[in-house]
Order: structure tokens, then C-alpha cells, then sequence
């Protein structure tokens, strides 16, 4: 028997007096329009249930649950390494982000700490993958308001930043590559002087998808004021990372919560927007991908010398007791709880995952709105399936 | 009189019919060739990739593959769509194009039809290509196709008026409706008095030249305009249920209906077939270079489309309904009014 929630009864209530509204104003029958599983602005498999007036959303309500792998339950027969493997999976365009936060609750646990070298590398491949992921975004937000070539951009100069990331880890998606203690491998031969000019890269590509974009009058007119989300009303639904920042909050972990990666060291800034629309977070994201882009720089001026790895038993057991650690991945909040008792496993993983909480604010964003503006407004929020469906 | 080609008396259906199949070949050639050269090639170009290389030298086969593969695709009539309604809907949505390009001058006789008011029945046809649009949406008993459907027809009909308007002003120049009129009008005429590359009227008509090609671009419904097939939100609107053979015939309407607003436009405002009258090449040379002539220049207009079509997002329906009714029409109409008193002045 499934169990019907009150909120879900209301819903039902609330559509049901909108269609007697409609067919009484104007004798219209309100449309009911499934949008996925199989769509493709949903990255994958999100289904939006739309109730239309005509173009107009009465209300939305964001299916999830297509894609679950059951991340949670099976890292309970994992031991703590095996886990990268599963977590990264859940943000595949910037996997080596999910790792860290993982690997960091387990050192809490273990009380290690890795190297200084150790942790700049991480920092290193943390802002990596950061760019790995939003450069993609940067040109996905073309492909969804109709412009096709701005991600054919996005796709060549991602693949720079792809081939650095596997030229150290191995692996292009998928590095699994953090270690309790430390990480596999130091960089390899040349491997500086290569990613700075990548980060070269980058930064043109930052410029011409502004020139693309900022410039252009169409863009302006579908994102700006479309989908604002006020500050109040991100927090209250827990909307993290780029698109809080978007509205204004001025809260990054990266900054305000640095747990084992450098970002202290370095000079970098914050950027946030007033306006809390879809083009504030397409903004937002683009100045991010600059500042990752600087950071990097300064990370591979600064690199410590020394050992990667600390000393870590060979057969790793964690202690018992509970930690949470939280980054600020490319997506927004990441955390995880690992409960351990004592075990060659965690005896429960609770993963808080960016997407989830920021695709559940759209019932309330995308009511009233016209259907282009929802593949709009999903587009700006950026949410990847897997982050959404661990 | 008996009407000969190449010296051959031919009676008036074999004349016809050969005028018709000439006229279907030349359409489709240059479909594929504009396929190939910008959708396959150029758009791969500004995307920073190759596009086709492997079928024919430099994928200039590609198209043929393609056609090829879509005619064994299984074509997939849906359970709940109206079948009758359902097929036809393609055909009829050809049928305009290829009617369309009737009456389109390539040279001094070479023409299907030389019907009196040319550029009338042009329009017209163009218009006619929404029936088949709102059959194939509402027949497939799809949402998306009947969501796309309708906002093709908002959007062609909003833009069937400044297509006409920006006519308009060229009918006012040329004093006629007859394309081959308009035609001789551009290469006879004169620039106050200078007639070295006689009167296209893209120099006089630079207004009407600009609201037709964005009008044109709104007709073939192309980003920016491309909000009833936007494939990232109603994932090709009315084409969705289509497969095999009749979404290949929906494919080569596109493009064909973009080689024929093509040569419309340069037919209106490039000078057509006709080369200008003070170069003094006669009837004879232009029966043969007229249909390179008109064929260059509708293949570059087609250029400028796909060049547009590949860099702007597109426009939401509300917004290119405004761009329409609140911004090319009034501009048109002036540019009629403008068009009016000048002609009436010199």
C-alpha cells in the first residue's frame, strides 16, 4: 500500500479547484504534461510533472527516484576504499570532488592527516573538477535556449582539462583517486607547466562564451528575471553553492568552512549576485570557473614539496564514532555522514547531495511560468541525475 | 504558337512536364547541396569540428547515407494518432514548397509557371504549409507535437504579415506582381540615373531586404524563431512522432522551403536570374547563366540563415510574438508608406 502524505492530498486538492477554475473562466480543459523520464533537458532521467493552462504552469512537481543506484545502502559492504569507486558515481562531470569529502570524513575518524602535498594536489584536482564541470554547464545553458555551438566549445575545451586530469589519476570520469592518508600518485613529469596552459584555455573560453552570451540581447531576455529566487526562500529549501550564491547569500564552504584542503592559503574571492535569476546563476558559475581557474594557478606555483601519503596501517579499520564533513563542490553542498563501528565498513553512509536539494525548490519556482522558461529555469539550477538519484 | 525546346515542337503537357521535372531536380539538388555545404560543412566549421569525412571524398556523399538510412528506418504510425490525417500531413507540408518554386524565374523562359501575380501566389503557398503543421501536431496525439504545433501556427501566421508588408514595398518599386517583371525591373532599372549595375532593390529596399530575411528565418521556423520545434524543451514539437521515410520528407521541406524563401529573396532584392541590362549580355547567354546566376545567389542567402541559425538562442514564444507585432510590422508599414512617396516624388 503506498502512503499518501497530507502535502501530497493538498496537491492533488489544489490542482483539481485550478482545472474547475480554468474550465469555468474559459471552458479549457488544463493538460497534464510529463516532462521525462526520457527528455532532453533533464540530463538524464528527472520527470517534471507539469499540469499546463494552456503554455502556462499551474503546478510542477519533480519526480526523482529513476536512476537511484543505491549508493547508501551498498557502501555498507564496501570496505573504506572501495567507496570512492561507488561516490564517484554520483557527480560523474566532476568526480574527484566527491571523493574528497569521503576520504576527509574517514581521516577525521582515523585521525590522520595527509600532507601538506598531499592536500594542495587534492585542492588541486577539487578545482579541476569543478571546471571539468561547469565549463559544461557554461555551454549546456546554449543547447537549452536553442544555441547549439556554444557546447561544441564547451565539449573542446573540457577535453583539455579532461586529458590533465587523467594524465595524473588515470581515469578521464571516473579518477578514484584519494586515498585515506593521502593520495596514489605525486603529478606526473611536466605536468605544471602543462595545466597552466590549459587554465590558459580556459580562461579564452571564459571570454568567449561571455562574448557569446553577455552580449547578446536574446540570451538577456530569456534568463533575466526568469525563475528569481529570493534569499529567504533558497535558504528555507536549502538550495546550496552556485545557485545561493546567485541570491545573494554570501556563504561558500570553501571559504567559511576550509576542513583539509588549502583554500585558506590562497587568494581568491567569493563572487555572489543580487538578483537570484537565471542569469544570475549563469554569471555566478562563469566567474567561478575564472576564479578555479586562478586558484589553480596559484596552487601550482605553491606546490610543497614532500611525501603524499601519510602513515596509514594496511588493513584499514575505521574507530567507532560518527563524522560529517561538507564541501563546496562544483554542484553546491556535499557532505557526508559516516557512522562507524569499528568495522572494515561504515555501518552507515548518509550522503547529502548538492542537486537533491536544489531541484526540490522547483514546484515553488515554477509555478506561473511559461514551458520554455521551466527548461530554462532547470537549466540555470544545474543539477546532475546522479546527484539527484544516488 | 507551339512553343519549342532545342528546336523540337512539343505539345503543351510535354512541355510542362518537362518544365516540372527540371524544376523538382533543380530544387532538389540544391537542397542537398545546401545540406551538404552548410549543415554538414560549415556549421562543423564555426562548431570547431570536421563534420562528414568518410563517405565520398570529403563526405560529399554524406547525404546519400543519410537518405539511405532513413528510408529502412520502420516508419511508425502511432496507435492513437489520426492515420489518415497523420500521413497526408508531410506531403502536404512538400507540396507547398515544391509549389512555391513554381513560379521562381531562372532565366529569361525558364520558369513552370509565369503567372501574372508571381509574387502573390508565392506568399500564399508559403501560408499553406501550416495546414500541414497543425494536422501533423494534432494528429499525432502527442503533447509536445500539439504544443508545437500551435506555436507554429502563431508564429508563421505573425509572420506571414511582415513577409508581405516587406513585399510590398518591392511590388511598389517594380509596378507589378510578376516575379519576371520585377526581375527585368532590377536589371533595366536606374540609381538616379546610373544604371552600371542597374536597380537591385536590396540597395533602394534595404529595409523590406532585412525584415524579410528575419520574417523568412521566422517561416522556416530557425533559431532564433525556433521555438515550435525546440529540441531541448519540446524535443522537435510537431515532427516527434515522425519516423523514417516521412520525417526525411519533413527534413528535405525544411530545407527545401529555405532554398525557396532563398530565391525569393534574391529574386526580390538581388536581381534574379537577370544580370544588369548595361552589361548587355542578351536573352541567349542568360537562358544558360541566369540559373547559375540565381542559383549562387539563393545559395548564398541560405548561408546567412544557417549563420544565424547556429549563433542565436532563440526567442520565447511571447517575445518573438512581440518582435513581430510590435516592432517589424510598424516598421514595415512605414517602409511602405517611405516607398509610396518617393516613387510618387521621383
Amino acid at each position: 500500500m503506498t502512503a499518501v502524505t497530507d502535502r501530497q492530498k493538498l496537491q492533488y486538492i489544489a490542482a483539481k479547484a485550478a482545472d474547475a477554475r480554468v474550465n469555468v473562466e474559459l471552458e479549457t480543459e488544463g493538460m497534464t504534461l510529463n516532462i521525462g523520464p526520457q527528455h532532453p533537458a533533464t540530463h538524464g532521467t528527472l520527470r517534471i510533472v507539469a499540469r499546463l493552462d494552456g503554455e502556462q504552469v499551474i503546478s510542477a512537481e519533480p519526480v526523482a527516484g529513476y536512476m537511484h543506484r543505491g549508493y547508501e545502502k551498498l557502501s555498507e559492504v564496501r570496505t573504506y576504499p572501495q567507496v570512492t569507486t561507488l561516490v564517484n558515481r554520483i557527480d560523474w562531470l566532476g568526480s574527484f570532488a566527491n571523493e574528497v569529502p569521503f576520504i576527509l570524513a574517514a581521516e577525521q575518524l582515523m585521525g590522520i592527516e595527509a600532507p601538506p602535498r598531499a592536500q594542495w594536489i587534492r585542492t588541486l584536482l577539487f578545482e579541476m573538477s569543478r571546471i571539468a564541470n561547469l565549463v559544461l554547464f557554461l555551454g549546456d545553458m546554449g543547447v537549452q535556449l536553442g544555441a547549439v555551438t556554444p557546447t561544441f566549445y564547451a565539449f573542446r575545451d573540457r577535453e583539455f582539462v579532461l586529458n590533465q586530469i587523467e594524465r595524473v589519476t588515470g581515469g578521464r570520469f571516473h579518477p578514484n583517486f584519494d586515498r585515506i592518508g593521502g593520495l596514489k600518485d605525486d603529478l606526473p613529469k611536466g605536468w605544471i607547466a602543462d595545466t597552466k596552459a590549459v587554465m590558459e584555455k580556459v580562461r579564452e573560453f571564459c571570454d568567449e562564451i561571455e562574448e557569446l552570451f553577455m552580449n547578446a540581447e536574446i540570451f538577456a531576455e530569456r534568463t533575466r528575471g526568469i525563475g528569481v529566487i529570493p534569499p529567504d526562500v533558497a535558504m528555507q529549501y536549502g538550495v546550496s553553492g552556485s545557485n545561493a550564491r546567485a541570491s545573494g547569500i554570501d556563504w561558500d564552504l570553501r571559504r567559511d568552512a576550509p576542513i583539509g584542503l588549502v583554500y585558506p592559503e590562497l587568494d581568491w574571492k567569493v563572487w555572489t549576485h543580487p538578483d537570484g535569476d537565471s542569469f544570475a546563476r549563469f554569471w555566478v558559475r562563469l566567474q567561478e570557473v575564472r576564479e578555479a581557474t586562478r586558484m589553480i594557478d596559484q596552487i601550482c606555483d605553491g606546490l610543497p614539496s614532500g611525501p603524499i601519503m601519510a602513515k596509514v596501517p594496511r588493513i584499514i579499520k575505521v574507530p567507532e564514532g560518527e563524522a560529517w564533513i561538507s564541501t563546496e563542490n562544483p554542484l553546491g553542498e556535499m557532505g557526508y555522514y559516516v557512522v562507524s563501528k569499528g568495522d572494515l565498513t561504515p555501518f552507515r553512509l548518509k550522503i547529502r547531495s548538492a542537486s537533491f536539494n536544489n531541484v526540490s525548490i522547483t514546484p515553488w519556482l515554477l509555478r506561473g511560468v511559461y514551458v520554455p522558461d521551466i527548461i530554462t529555469i532547470l537549466a540555470s539550477l544545474y543539477f546532475i541525475l546522479g546527484d539527484i538519484d544516488r | 504558337m507551339t512553343p519549342t525546346i532545342l528546336g523540337l515542337e512539343l505539345a503543351y503537357w510535354q512541355e510542362t512536364t518537362i518544365r516540372v521535372l527540371l524544376g523538382l531536380a533543380a530544387l532538389l539538388l540544391l537542397t542537398g547541396g545546401v545540406v551538404y555545404l552548410y549543415l554538414f560543412k560549415f556549421v562543423s566549421f564555426m562548431q570547431s569540428r570536421l563534420g562528414p569525412m568518410e563517405a565520398g571524398p570529403y563526405g560529399s556523399l554524406q547525404l546519400l547515407a543519410e537518405v539511405g538510412k532513413w528510408l529502412q528506418k520502420e516508419d511508425i504510425t502511432t496507435e492513437n494518432a489520426d492515420k489518415t490525417v497523420f500521413r497526408l500531413a508531410p506531403a502536404i507540408v512538400l507540396a507547398s514548397t515544391f509549389v512555391m518554386f513554381a513560379v521562381i524565374p531562372a532565366g529569361p523562359s525558364a520558369v513552370i509557371a509565369d503567372l501574372g501575380t508571381g509574387i502573390y501566389f508565392v506568399l500564399a503557398m508559403s501560408g499553406l504549409s501550416v495546414v500541414g503543421i497543425l494536422m501533423a501536431g494534432w494528429a499525432s496525439a502527442n503533447k509536445y507535437a500539439l504544443l508545437g504545433a500551435l506555436r507554429a501556427a502563431g508564429q508563421l501566421i505573425a509572420y506571414e504579415l511582415p513577409l508581405v508588408l516587406a513585399v510590398v514595398g518591392v511590388v511598389i518599386s517594380a509596378e507589378s506582381l510578376n516575379l519576371q517583371d520585377i526581375v527585368r525591373a532590377q536589371s533595366e532599372g536606374a540609381i538616379f540615373g546610373w544604371d552600371g549595375i542597374g536597380n537591385p532593390f536590396i540597395l533602394t529596399q534595404i529595409v523590406g531586404f532585412t525584415i524579410f530575411l528575419i520574417a523568412v528565418q521566422a517561416e522556416l521556423t530557425q533559431s532564433p524563431f525556433d521555438m515550435p520545434v525546440a529540441e531541448s524543451e519540446l524535443v522537435h514539437g510537431y515532427q516527434v512522432e515522425y519516423s523514417g521515410i516521412r520525417f526525411l520528407v519533413y527534413f528535405i521541406a525544411e530545407f527545401a522551403t529555405a532554398v525557396a524563401f532563398a530565391a525569393v529573396a534574391s529574386t526580390l532584392f538581388l536581381g534574379g536570374w537577370a544580370l544588369p541590362a548595361s552589361w548587355g549580355l542578351g536573352d541567349g547567354v542568360m537562358h544558360v547563366v541566369g540559373p547559375l546566376v540565381v542559383s549562387a545567389k539563393a545559395v548564398l542567402l541560405v548561408g546567412v540563415v544557417f549563420w544565424v541559425r547556429f549563433t542565436l538562442p532563440r526567442f520565447r514564444e511571447d517575445q518573438l510574438q512581440a518582435l513581430a507585432w510590435k516592432f517589424l510590422i510598424p516598421i514595415s508599414l512605414a517602409n511602405i508608406v517611405v516607398t509610396g512617396v518617393l516613387k510618387v516624388v521621383f
